[in-house]
């Protein structure tokens, strides 16, 4: 029996050393690979995580600077459009989703129940259309669709290398936020594991209008960096209204600004350090009209800052992005108290502040497959409301996973995806305050073309 | 007895040693400080590199039915931009500029973002597609003297070595790049290559800087057309072409840049 047991470990290990060894090198994003030729691993750690090239690539406006970036140089047919679809099975559980006590009767109460769902599903369509109108003026527009919506996740032009230096580049639209560890291209899927949530983060009663720097904003962008790349800054002024289309939510602007450096160390490989922050103001309450906001009326604003550091490390086949934030709303915001009522504030309230971070591993096998590991928290330092205990709204969350690109060439690619994430949310039950725990499985395709 | 064999048995071992260790040596590649390393050459390359250049670095990958010019077949070991003579090897450093510069008007992008490291590793696994590295060794670089100042004179003079070396037949009278033999013209591998419109501005495949443009016209670009005039031209006479290149176009560049080795 136990022989019988070390033989069926031993075929085990050698069919995943034979997945490990016959995996071929990785190729092609489709919309860029198309016109340069390149593979996509070029540009990719793993797709879709940017590697220095093509994060300078992407800081070019686009080009690659070989005299051939404008779209006169392609061929007529050529269509600067790529499609991205996840399709997956995928298991979600909560241990503490308020249910009503007799289903459909929403009058008869309600209790904190473990709910789990799973099935097959399409969890969402990008349709990104970028590149460049003219050598030196690029462009983004994305789309984005989801079951029963749309809305326009970013749209922007650019105006690259004013005056002919890397230094001067000019954004407008609606675009993400300058972030090397990006939202917009994180490796995980899955409905706990698909996003940091430091980036998203508002502490639990709080109404700030920012929904993080996580979401692409309007607003303008002035960004430069050095011939490599390895020295970048971007500094925007955005709307205060989070990225929202219509007038701003009030009549203030907010600022971002990221500033980061990347350095050789031998034998290990890039390193990367920097540091960013998001100034900015939020209403507390509007005009109304008959008891409804006007919008773009927003009063009574007050400030809010996000403020951080972050690194890029790499250790020959591993790297890890290290993340760091601190938060701070103002007292009004955080007790969701207009500021033209004070008296409405709780006895002792302060401005919420808190801090956050994660660590996010990678093993980089060879560009076909990637291993991953993340662990994210956030801690709340100090609660608006001191009636509510002191660590509510604190976060931790695992997420475990593995990307692996069977295709991949200079049309499409596919990737298979296995994650499992976990996240703790202290004190936010719905009904009790207790902690909240849910948990997601995903596998499934992401592929592109 | 014994000892007979195992002196025997220790010899060969030697012999072995530094066999391998010659071996290994030339799989190595020597920019300044740097030393690359042909495992991870390798496998820089199948990310970057393998979907023009191709698996066995012939030219053939994926990508190169639609590129234009054609990627450099390395196992041929014939590279355009060298700092040694028309015919013989390039110097580690001079793969490792064109890599960092990348090759203008041409499907190469430059891959300086890319570590000075990985790019020396590079250069290790590029010369491991042609025995010729292990063969040979690369010729001594070229002499670039002091460039004298540019004057009217300098210009005129180096109009009329235009004119008397035939050098507009390719390049044209007015330096376009459209000479009576342009249409004609094709690379070793047959395949139709442009000369360089000298109006266009001064991003030269090979580096863009005078002292650059002086280099090609001494070592020439192997396997393109364009020779050397080592011996045709003389030092004065080839600062003279440069000069007279340069008055062709708008864009010139001021001044000398660092060398690419250094970036």
């Amino acid at each position: 029996m136990e022989v019988l047991t070390l033989r069926r470990i031993g075929m085990q290990l050698l069919a995943l050393g034979f997945l490990l060894t016959s995996v071929q090198p990785a190729h092609g994003i489709p919309a860029f690979a198309r016109k340069y030729g390149l593979p996509c691993s070029a540009c990719h750690e793993a797709w879709p995580m940017l590697n220095n090239f093509g994060q300078t690539f992407k800081d070019n406006g686009y080009q690659v600077g070989n005299g051939r970036d404008a779209p006169i140089y392609q061929e007529p047919t050529y269509w600067p459009i790529t499609f991205r679809i996840n399709t997956s099975w995928h298991r979600e559980s909560n241990n503490r989703t308020a249910v009503d006590v007799i289903p459909g009767n929403a009058g008869g109460g309600q209790v904190e129940r473990t709910v789990t769902t799973s099935g097959f599903d399409v969890n969402s369509l990008d349709i990104v259309t970028a590149g460049t109108l003219s050598s030196n003026i690029s462009f983004f527009v994305q789309p984005f669709i989801n079951s029963g919506s749309s809305s326009l996740a970013q749209a922007w032009a650019r105006l690259d290398n004013l005056g002919g230096s890397r230094w001067l580049n000019l954004k407008m639209g609606k675009f993400e936020m300058d972030e090397l560890i990006s939202q917009e291209r994180i490796l995980t899927l899955s409905g706990t594991g698909g996003s940091y949530f430091n980036y998203f983060f508002t502490p639990l009663g709080d109404n700030n209008v920012f929904e993080g720097i996580g979401v692409p904003q309007l607003g303008v962008e002035l960004s430069g960096h050095s011939d490599n790349d390895y020295r970048r800054y971007s500094v925007s002024v955005l709307n205060s209204n989070s990225g929202q289309s219509g007038v701003p939510s009030n009549n203030t602007y907010d600022v971002y600004t990221n500033l980061n450096q990347a350095f050789e160390v031998p034998k290990l490989g890039m390193q990367r350090v920097g540091v960013y922050g998001y100034f900015g103001q939020s209403p507390t309450y509007f005009q109304t009209s008959g008891g409804i906001p006007i919008s773009g009326t927003g009063m009574g604003n007050r400030s809010f800052s996000r403020v951080g550091a972050y690194g890029q490390w790499y250790v020959g086949k591993f790297d890890f992005q290290t993340f760091y934030m601190h938060g701070q709303d103002n007292v009004f915001l955080g007790n969701s108290v207009p500021a033209n009522q004070p008296a409405s504030l709780p006895p002792g309230a302060k401005a919420p502040t808190w801090n956050g971070g994660f660590v996010e591993a990678h093993y980089d096998y060879n560009p076909r497959l990637i291993l991953i590991g993340k662990y994210e928290l956030i801690r709340m330092s100090q609660e608006a409301n001191p009636g509510i205990r002191s660590n509510a709204g604190n976060l931790d969350a695992w997420t475990v996973g593995y990307r692996w690109y069977p295709i991949m060439n200079p049309r499409a690619g596919l990737a298979w995806v296995q994650e499992y994430g976990r996240v703790l949310n202290t004190g936010a039950a719905p009904l009790s305050g207790k902690d909240d725990i849910s948990n997601s499985f995903l596998m499934g395709f992401d592929f592109d073309f | 007895m014994r000892w007979k064999t195992t002196l025997t048995g220790s010899a060969a071992l030697v012999l072995l040693l530094l066999f391998c260790g010659g071996d290994t040596h030339a799989q190595e590649s020597h920019i300044g400080n740097l030393t690359g390393n042909v495992k991870r050459g390798k496998a820089l390359y199948e990310r970057y590199c393998i979907f023009c250049h191709g698996k066995y670095g012939d030219g053939r990958g994926e990508s190169a039915p639609f590129l234009d010019p054609k990627p450099r077949d390395f196992t041929k070991a014939v590279f355009k931009c060298r700092s040694t003579p028309s015919g013989s090897l390039p110097l580690d450093s001079d793969l490792y500029d064109t890599i960092s510069r990348g090759v203008h008007d041409s499907g190469m992008p430059s891959w300086k973002p890319l570590l000075r490291q990985e790019r020396a590793d590079l250069i290790a696994y590029i010369k491991t597609f042609s025995s010729a590295f292990q063969e040979e060794k690369p010729g001594a670089p070229v002499e670039i003297p002091p460039e004298p100042p540019i004057s009217a004179e300098s210009i005129q003079r180096g109009a009329q070595v235009f004119e008397s070396m035939n050098c507009w037949s390719c390049h044209g009278k007015d330096g376009r790049g459209h000479g009576p033999s342009a249409s004609a013209l094709t690379d070793s591998k047959g395949y139709p290559i442009t000369p360089f419109d000298f109006t266009s501005g001064s991003r030269f495949k090979c580096g863009e800087t005078d002292r650059d443009m002086f280099r090609d016209l001494v070592t020439g670009l192997d396997g393109t057309p364009m020779p050397s005039f080592a011996s045709a031209m003389t030092t004065d006479q080839r600062w003279d072409v440069v000069h007279y290149l340069r008055s062709l176009s708008s864009h010139r560049t001021h001044g000398q840049l660092a060398p690419i080795s250094q970036q």
